[in-house]
């Protein structure tokens, strides 16, 4: 059924389809419109069946919805930001103990500097936890990876995280099509968990496991994230046949087969991008697009495969590896390994900068004449970096970073925060 | 004497140019009117003065004082206070927040701040909602609130009891005043932030644009009936018959001694050391 809302109200529509029988909750911007959705459905009863939990912090949330889901249960919360940090032990906790919880990051900025905003740091930094990483383009695909996150999570007995951008798509309101209770019945078994309470096999999770197995019950983590790659495109084909659309899966072209020139990114900002390939094309730019729906497990084979005849590729990333410089684009260097493609890594939109069309065409132009740094930064005013780092040298006692630079660019820090 | 020491402070001397973005009738503007009266009273220059906060409107008030102001993660004001007291013990090192960053997320720092009982003054500006997020029930939100969709029958649970629990775990000084009664309010901080040890000052701060009915709180609170004891068990029973709002007197003022900072002298050489282990 075709209807208009908000990104965040489209995810809790799904996620009710689904059937979760524990959501935990704690407010967090840019999540909290998502479980507040949900908390109405179980009060006005349109979702029976599932118990809905305020909470008392993050690390509480994850770790009801680990004992849930240890239970037998079908768990379901949601985070962003600060509030993923703060649940990185009982992240790393579901992932080992095999424990398939679906939860939604509405992705935002991480601080110090406190900052409200979207970008891709939250996820990025728990990428190798042991959860799928699933990134939304859109509210529809958001809406449509929450449903293949549960089939593929009970499935494999693997935690999924699907990853959508704060405020850009979970406050923006947009046409979704809410699938019916028979489609997502049809598609998604009801949970038959592989570790249950069982009298007659009484066990105690959170083994104590010693150098003899460690390596092996880890190894089983990355070996259930490789199968994941071989479910997710058939997850989505059969997503496909029930639905009537296309969602998920590995990766996405646009325009890419033919394309000596393809940037890479994630999320919501692929939109952005097309818009710009388009317009390149016709300057006569063969310029193109690939999407990465799934982030984690890495699907090298399938980004290889659609990168290796390319000149040139540019990976736009809305995150920052501290130190290196781009995550995604490390990950896109591996696959190529052994290829003669030139890869940049492009940082962008970092705390909700804007990621505009004329910067975008402009990285492509600098991408097509050979001008394009292994490492740049979209927008970035070096000028304001320049200045604050003269500051450090000029004086031992410079100050707080983030204060300084907001009273250079004329900026009241509390009036903004 | 210095020049320094001589000044006389007023309440303007304390505050900072940066307009507070609090909702028109927030309770915390008086709060931060109070703290800024107690601390011109107390005489101390701006520059020895910390104010550390966690996340959430209440958790604004570092920015809007002149003295030094630290804003950091949700529920992790306690602890980064402690350490700054521990690194800089000179400093009068004053905490702010609200119920839900200091009960919720931040439950269990407060707890332990209590038991370790460092000098410092914890002012919980307490409206039972967690309001920068929009209005959901906080640890003292009463368990029949409705207002929430995140909590869509009411919390069904008991409140936190931040009096209780904050004397039960050790707190050093304990008092609960009204921000609608702002002389009260200087004076009873005043008084928190010269008493040793750890200080819990929780303050009924109206949230009016989430719990509107809080508007009656200034109907509702009544001058706590009797003075402060100096015996904890005196204070926990009375606080067994209270009901949130007694308020602008200090309930507990104890004699613990603040957590030290200086250790015993630590043995320099060999035979001071075998002389520890000596019988």
């Amino acid at each position: 059924m075709l209807d208009q809302m908000e990104g965040s109200r489209a995810v809790a529509e799904a996620v009710a389809l689904c059937r979760p029988q524990v959501i935990c909750a704690y407010p967090i911007s840019p999540q909290t419109h998502i479980v507040e959705a949900l908390g109405e459905m179980v009060k006005s009863g349109r979702l029976g069946g599932c118990e809905f939990i305020n909470v008392e912090s993050e690390f509480a949330a994850m770790s009801v919805a680990i004992g849930a889901c240890a239970a037998g249960a079908r768990a379901y919360t949601a985070t962003a930001s600060q509030g993923l940090l703060f649940m990185v032990e009982a992240l790393y906790n579901a992932a080992g103990l095999g424990l398939p919880i679906v939860m939604t990051v509405a992705n935002r900025a991480i601080g110090a500097p406190i900052n409200i905003w979207n970008d891709h740091g939250d996820a990025m930094s728990q990428r190798d936890c042991g959860w799928i990483q699933l990134f939304a383009e859109t509210n529809q695909e958001a809406l449509d990876l929450h449903i293949q996150a549960f089939r593929l999570a009970e499935e494999l007995s693997v935690p999924v995280m699907v990853c959508m951008d704060g405020f850009i798509l979970t406050h923006a309101f947009e046409r979704v099509d809410i699938p019916e209770a028979r489609q997502v019945d049809a598609y998604l078994p009801a949970y038959e968990p592989r570790q249950v309470l069982d009298v007659h096999e009484p066990v105690s999770i959170g083994a104590m496991v010693g150098p003899e197995a460690f390596m092996e019950v880890r190894y089983l983590a990355h070996a259930k994230q490789m199968m994941a790659l071989e479910r997710i495109p058939e997850y989505a084909l059969g997503f496909r046949e029930i639905f009537g659309r296309d969602a998920g899966g590995l990766v996405r072209g646009y325009r890419s087969e033919d394309a000596e020139i393809v940037v890479v990114a994630l999320g919501s900002v692929l939109g952005t991008i097309k818009d710009v390939i388009d317009e390149l094309r016709e300057a006569g730019i063969r310029a193109g697009v690939l999407g990465i729906c799934c982030f984690r497990p890495w699907p090298m084979e399938a980004v290889r495969e659609a990168l290796r005849d390319a000149r040139c590729v540019v990976v736009l990333e809305k995150s920052l590896a501290v130190g290196i410089g781009g995550i995604v684009a490390t990950n896109v260097r591996t696959a190529l390994a052994g290829f003669a493609v030139a890869v940049h890594a492009v940082i962008a939109g970092l705390g909700g900068r804007a990621i505009t069309r004329s910067s975008l065409a402009a990285m492509v132009r600098a991408g097509v004449d050979g001008s394009l740094p292994a490492l740049g930064f979209l927008d970035l005013d070096r000028a304001v970096v320049e200045r604050a780092l003269e500051r450090e040298r000029r004086t031992r006692r410079s100050g707080p970073i983030a204060e300084n630079v907001l009273r250079d660019i004329g900026v009241v820090a509390a009036r903004i925060a | 004497m210095s020049v320094a020491a001589q000044k006389r402070y007023t309440a303007k001397d304390f505050k900072s140019a940066v307009k507070p973005i609090w909702c028109p009738g927030c309770g915390d503007y008086a709060v931060l009117n109070a703290l800024a009266k107690a601390l011109a009273e107390l005489g101390r220059p701006p520059e020895e003065i910390a104010i550390v906060s966690g996340i959430g409107c209440s958790s604004r008030i570092p920015a809007y004082t002149s003295v030094y102001g630290f804003h950091g993660v949700h529920g992790r004001a306690l602890p980064l206070a402690t350490g700054l007291k521990l690194a800089r013990p000179d400093l009068t090192v004053i905490v702010t927040g609200g119920d839900g960053d200091g009960f919720s997320i931040g439950g269990n720092h407060f707890l332990h701040a209590c038991r370790r009982n460092v000098d410092l003054t914890y002012v919980v500006m307490d409206n039972q909602v967690f309001g920068m997020t929009k209005g959901q029930a906080s640890p003292t939100t009463p368990p029949d609130w409705e207002g929430s969709k995140l909590t869509p029958e009411g919390t069904g649970v008991n409140p936190f009891q931040p009096l209780a629990i904050g004397l039960a775990a050790g707190a050093n000084f304990v008092a609960r005043c009204f921000s609608g009664d702002p002389n009260n309010m200087a004076a009873i901080l005043l008084e928190g932030i010269r008493h040793p040890g750890f200080s819990l000052i929780q303050v009924l701060s109206p949230c009016i644009t989430f719990r509107p009915e809080q508007m009656e709180w200034k109907r509702v609170v009544r001058t706590a009936p009797v003075d402060f004891t100096e015996d904890a068990a005196r204070a926990a029973r009375r606080l067994m018959t209270d009901d949130g709002f007694n308020v602008g007197k200090v309930l507990y003022r104890g004699s613990r001694p603040a957590y030290a900072h200086e250790r015993p002298a630590r043995a320099t050489s060999l035979a001071e050391l075998e002389r520890e282990f000596s019988l």
